[in-house]
């Protein structure tokens, strides 16, 4: 029996370095700092990772009770998700929530996490129809989804426009898989509403090679590409699009497709790129003096510094602040500073980030404004647009925060989350 | 003339430009396989690898950086000054020839005479281990690489192919990638130059003697272990000027290493034992896929090209198991 507790207490050593106390609130992190995919996963690890230790050290934890961050390498791959899930969940007092940052593994974990007990937060990514409170009870995708940022992609082309998209073209250039395919569905239904033609054209993973795909968009010349792409696939993109001259302000790309690395290679090329963003982008923020005093300056930051202000390292502090937020209205709620994961996914179905609050963060205009309910997972759907400016290498927004196309999603999100539940005999609980 | 018949050159032209692209990539497995026998599954990595390191060179980034600030608490990233690309170059080949030098000295010398299937795993280690060794050495991040190749669309050969078109018709021009002509213009040179160092030098004789019969060509006292550092760190120059090509497109990224698998189809239509059947069957596979992605794509949803290319490879394999140019292989039982 000593035997086994020995080897359980090393075990949990080796997954985290180091051993969280009973009474920490547990935080795991299904990082991927190794791989074709670790550009965007390390800095968006060390954001999520430096957050935690900024709460740590300047406030003392949340609520006087300290942040265990435990680590877990996923390498974007989904078993060794699945496996770092298994190996985290029973950390200390237990794991409070999941951010996973793969759609993959989400999938994966979305029945695991609703046998546990566990909040899955697929933040941006993952089902879209999660955001269906009722049916999906532990899984939340907010502030926005793929079908959000569809409609908001469609609606900026629109803006651009005049107001008017009939008889435009827009080309969806999409990564062939689960998460490319998303905004097709919602974006069929735009077509409808709005009269453009949709014009659908895959790319199969990693997608290093293009050409077929840019040959064709230079041939059809389409109004508009929006454009669903991770990895190396973007990258490639930029460039060919640069390559055969688009327009690049023309080209909108979703925000898993606008960081700093799917840019930079494309050199003056990529100079008016677009993407969609949720997050702020630099450093400008009362927040990251105190993650300069405490974490960097201190040397407690998880990576070397390199990364604050970037896309990724700020989506990063980004998904930490939500779920330190919600585990904050928790133990509000519950009455105690030791919450369990049930007391969590109440603290996120009561969570209310709104200006003020980022305000008092010292993040002001940081996100949209997020609300959720029980029934509602994916809170208000809003992103805004950013654009590249090769000569300064950075991103800049240039509109605010834009509302998504609510109406049409929740219908699309209902039709398909109802569909699941009647699939998987799941009855939709009652929200009040 | 037609547009569509204008479309499918300019489909067929760069087909033939990509198929070198994969050419370039195969020729390192080609290499290594025709004189020793050995399928190397870390090729990908070494293009991976190589490209890292002449990076690091050139923007005079300290090797092992992380590990030193992690270890000494220093807070050291570059030199200050980078180096000129082709001093970078230069300097990132005998790094290559060190690797080549090493992986002989501490993986193959012990494996001689081991069966093929142990070798090949030997690689499959060998392509984790450089993989993890190429992020310690200079990190995991996206880097840009310009070696001042030219690139982007040839305005030239758009204003020339445009007047090709039928009067009246909308008609845009040609599209050509200028890098994908540097890398044609750069495999051309490369095959030559391996054909006149195979045919007409000394060494190149004794590669193809060990190709030929390894124990034959070590009885006329031929260096087996010196030709495979030889042939290793040819590989090695292969894997740069791929790495160079494919990582001016996309950035220096650790999925640089997957290049491998668009290799493969081309391999087994080219034949593992054939310079020249890399560069055809490159040809091949470029233009069979790029073909199907326009015209058979639209057809079934689109994204063919990449099992496509496996297709037309396992198509020639029914035909000529061997592949296009590979050696028949006869036994006597």
């Amino acid at each position: 029996m000593k035997f086994k507790s020995l080897l359980l207490a090393a075990s949990m050593v080796a997954v985290t370095g180091v051993s969280p106390a009973l009474a920490d609130l547990v935080f795991p992190s299904l990082s991927y700092r190794t791989g074709p995919f670790a550009p965007n996963g390390i800095p968006f690890a060390d954001g999520y990772a430096d957050y935690l230790t900024l709460l740590n050290e300047r406030d003392g934890g949340i609520g006087g009770v300290k942040i265990a961050n435990p680590e877990c390498e996923t390498g974007y791959n989904t078993e060794k998700g699945v496996e770092c899930y298994e190996s985290t969940k029973g950390i200390g007092s237990g794991a409070l929530i999941y951010q996973p940052l793969s759609t993959g593994i989400t999938y994966q974990l979305i029945p695991k996490v609703t046998a546990d007990g566990i909040p899955l937060h697929s933040m941006a990514y993952g089902r879209t129809s999660a955001m269906n409170g009722k049916v999906f009870e532990w899984v939340f995708n907010y502030p926005a989804n793929y079908w959000d940022g569809a409609t908001i992609a469609v609606q900026h082309a629109k803006d651009m426009s005049g107001g008017d998209l009939n008889g435009k073209t827009i080309a969806l250039l999409y990564h062939n898989s689960a998460y490319g395919k998303e905004p097709i569905r919602t974006l069929e239904e735009k077509a409808k509403m709005e009269g453009f033609n949709l014009t659908l054209i895959p790319v199969d993973s990693p997608g290093q090679e293009q050409k077929s795909q840019w040959l064709q968009i230079r041939r059809e010349r389409p109004d508009f590409v929006l454009f669903w792409g991770w990895g190396v696939m973007n990258a490639v993109a930029v460039q060919e699009a640069a390559n055969i001259r688009f327009p690049m302000d023309h080209f909108i790309g979703i925000w898993w497709s606008g960081a700093e690395q799917d840019v930079l290679p494309a050199g003056d090329g990529a100079n008016g790129y677009k993407s969609l963003n949720f997050t702020y982008v630099g450093k400008d923020k009362p927040v990251f003096a105190d993650i300069e005093k405490y974490v960097v300056g201190a040397g407690k930051a998880a990576g070397d510094g390199s990364n604050v202000g970037t896309v990724q390292y700020n989506r990063g502090m980004y998904a930490a602040m939500l779920a330190t937020e919600a585990a904050r209205k928790a133990q509000e709620l519950s009455g105690k500073a030791d919450i369990t994961a049930a007391d969590m996914r109440n603290g996120m179905e009561a969570l209310v980030v709104d200006d003020a609050r980022l305000e008092a963060l010292g993040m002001p205009n940081f996100g949209p404004t997020v609300e959720v309910s029980c029934a509602n997972h994916g809170g208000t759907g809003a992103a805004l647009v950013q654009q590249w400016d090769a000569s300064a290498k950075a991103w800049k927004a240039v509109t605010d925060f834009m509302p998504a196309d609510r109406e049409l999603v929740t219908k699309l999100a209902m039709e398909d989350s109802e569909a699941f539940a009647k699939e998987n005999n799941i009855t939709p609980r009652e929200c009040n | 003339m037609n547009p569509a018949i204008l479309n499918f050159i300019e489909i067929f032209m760069n087909g033939l430009m990509a198929g070198i692209m994969y050419s370039l990539v195969a020729l390192g497995f080609v290499l290594i396989f025709k004189a020793s026998g050995i399928f190397n599954f870390a090729q990908g990595v070494m293009a991976l690898f190589a490209a890292l390191t002449l990076v690091g060179f050139m923007t005079g980034q300290v090797p092992f950086a992380h590990l030193i600030n992690a270890i000494f608490g220093t807070e050291v990233h570059t030199w200050g000054a980078g180096m000129p690309a082709l001093l970078a170059i230069l300097l990132t080949m005998v790094v290559m020839i060190a690797l080549a030098w090493l992986i002989e000295r501490y993986v193959l010398k012990h494996l001689v005479n081991q069966e093929p299937i142990i070798l090949f795993m030997a690689t499959i280690g060998l392509a984790y281990f450089l993989e993890g060794f190429g992020d310690l050495m200079w990190g995991s991040d996206v880097k840009t690489l310009d070696v001042g190749l030219p690139s982007g669309g040839s305005f030239w050969w758009e204003d020339v192919t445009r007047e090709w078109a039928a009067a009246g018709s909308q008609y845009y021009g040609m599209y050509i990638d200028l890098l994908d002509v540097s890398a044609t213009i750069i495999a051309i040179v490369l095959v030559t130059a391996l054909t006149l160092f195979s045919q007409y030098t000394a060494t190149g004789r004794a590669l193809r003697a060990v190709a030929d019969d390894h124990q034959a060509a070590m009885s006329v006292g031929i260096s087996l272990r010196r030709i495979w550092v030889i042939v290793w760190s040819i590989s090695g120059f292969v894997a740069l000027v791929a790495g160079i090509m494919w990582g001016s497109k996309s950035g220096v990224q650790f999925s640089l290493s997957l290049i491998a698998l668009k290799a493969l189809p081309v391999l087994i239509l080219g034949g593992f034992t054939s310079i020249p059947g890399a560069i055809i069957g490159g040809l091949i596979i470029g233009v069979g896929e790029k073909l199907a992605e326009a015209y058979v794509g639209p057809l079934v949803g689109g994204a063919i090209e990449n099992w496509f290319a496996y297709v037309v490879a396992l198509a020639f394999l029914l035909v000529r198991p061997q592949g296009l140019f590979g050696d028949k292989i006869i036994e006597r039982i």
